[in-house]
């Protein structure tokens, strides 16, 4: 098994700090206004797609209701969430951990391949025969790095007035500043749903040595993991 | 132990020292220095004066929701609201060569720019509305600040929670062509519920930037002497001054 980087190691603790303080006050953000609309304005509560429940205290970032606490903790560590992304993609695309472990070649498309390696997971069997990572692996690591996340930082971006008049494309990208809330709001789920799923598997196969890797890199023996 | 007592132990334990980390200096301190960074951020982004978008008639929402104050709740006021605020005066005051006082006729008197724009509710919602007035740079090329001005505060006739209400901005907002000092909206004088007679317009920002009810403009140095001292009375109750975000 391949080690993990450094520049990997670092960023992904990182990232479940950012993603942690950023989730949960995210959720005492959506208390304050709990509905959802789609376009560019929306304000009442019958032009909502959605009525999104109210988030209990021990679930949000600070544990009690508060609007600008919770802004605070949200856009500070989104500074940190964003330039550690970017500098991980950089890290990631000199070292190759990009195109070596997370790009997908052609033959890994196949029907009859997707079939086996989803039999193999409903079997528990997580052996890579090639690669660090298996094609469900590797599909999921890529929509995560290159969908969810910049989409979370793009349509948070467009939900701020300052970003709108800068960069008003963001609002046609999106269709509207409540459109670009939205997509936010589902991404986030996206990503806890990710968070929930990553956290099993890896509980379900050599919990303490897939944790351990991701602090020392790993790779002191050949065995597959 | 249940697995949902379990996570919702392990997250209150989270919440509760990150709401413990919330209340240390050196967290306001970097709180305050992202502040920054975003003002910062969004200039430079946008070139030298980036615009709000504007939007057509179409657009526009049917009703133009009120948060907030809705209401000044005097009987001075109710009057004015029967007669056109014929009373009504905007002092312009503080760091200034020319102080003013001006009527609703004054101020209907300059040019005026009608924008459609939306407004963002720091909550989260928007509403689209069309407003008219003039811009609040003309009023200052009239006023003539000092050159020790470095912010503009709105004054208020509303309270809220048994204060009055302020707001300010600094000189690039106060000075950018989209900073109006709005009478009409939707080509109506003010409804009550937004801020009847004047009410300010800074495109860029948040709606707790819209001082509604407005009764003077006044050029200052700084805010320190002025409520908590934050800048304005959401500020001074912890939310950021610069309401881009």
């Amino acid at each position: 098994m391949k080690r993990n980087a450094l520049s990997t190691r670092l960023w992904h603790w990182t990232n479940l700090l950012c993603l942690a303080i950023m989730f949960m006050s995210g959720l005492n953000i959506s208390n304050a206004h709990p509905n959802l609309y789609w376009g560019d304005w929306g304000f009442m509560p019958r032009d909502a797609w959605l009525h999104v429940a109210r988030f209990p205290p021990w679930a949000t970032i600070p544990n009690y209701y508060s609007l600008g606490g919770a802004r605070d903790w949200h856009v500070l560590f989104a500074w940190v969430f964003a330039l550690s992304l970017l500098a991980f993609m950089i890290a990631a695309l000199v070292n190759g951990h990009l195109r070596s472990d997370i790009a997908t070649h052609r033959k890994e498309w196949r029907p009859a391949a997707i079939w086996d390696d989803v039999k193999a997971h409903l079997r528990f069997d997580f052996t890579h025969h090639v690669g660090k990572y298996n094609f469900l692996q590797k599909l999921t690591y890529g929509l995560v790095l290159g969908v969810l996340l910049p989409l979370m930082i793009f349509s948070g971006m467009a939900i701020s007035p300052g970003v709108d008049a800068a960069w008003s494309f963001l609002l046609d990208v999106f269709g509207g500043r409540q459109s670009a809330r939205s997509i936010h709001f589902i991404c986030a789920w996206a990503l806890f749903a990710f968070f929930v799923l990553h956290v099993a598997l890896v509980l379900v196969n050599k919990p303490i040595r897939h944790v351990r890797e991701m602090f020392t890199g790993g790779g002191e023996s050949d065995e597959a993991a | 132990m249940k697995r949902r007592n379990f996570i919702a132990g392990l997250g209150a334990l989270v919440t509760a020292g990150c709401s413990k980390i919330g209340e240390t200096k050196l967290f306001s301190d970097l709180v305050d220095g992202a502040d920054r960074l975003h003002r910062g951020a969004h200039r430079v982004m946008g070139g030298r004066r980036p615009m709000a978008p504007e939007f057509t008639i179409a657009d526009i929402s049917p009703v133009f929701r009120g948060n907030g104050s809705t209401d000044v709740g005097t009987q001075e006021f109710y009057a004015g609201f029967t007669n056109g605020f014929k009373d009504w005066r905007l002092e312009v005051r503080g760091l200034v060569n020319n102080p003013l006082t001006l009527t609703m006729d004054q101020i209907r008197a300059f040019p005026q720019r009608t924008q459609i724009t939306r407004h963002d509710c720091v909550e989260g919602w928007s509403a689209i509305g069309q407003w008219t007035g003039p811009q609040l740079s003309r009023i200052l090329e009239l006023a003539q600040p000092k050159a020790s001005a470095r912010y503009v505060v709105f004054r208020c006739a509303d309270t809220l929670s048994g204060a009055f209400y302020y707001e300010s901005c600094d000189l690039d907002d106060a000075n950018h062509p989209q900073t109006i000092v709005a009478h009409l909206l939707n080509g109506q004088p003010l409804p009550m519920k937004n801020g009847a007679p004047l009410r300010m317009r800074i495109e860029r920002q948040l709606g707790y930037k819209q001082a509604k009810y407005l009764t003077a403009i006044e050029l200052v140095e700084n805010f320190d002497h002025i409520g908590d001292g934050e800048g304005g009375y959401w500020e001074d109750r912890g939310y950021q001054w610069y309401a881009g975000v």
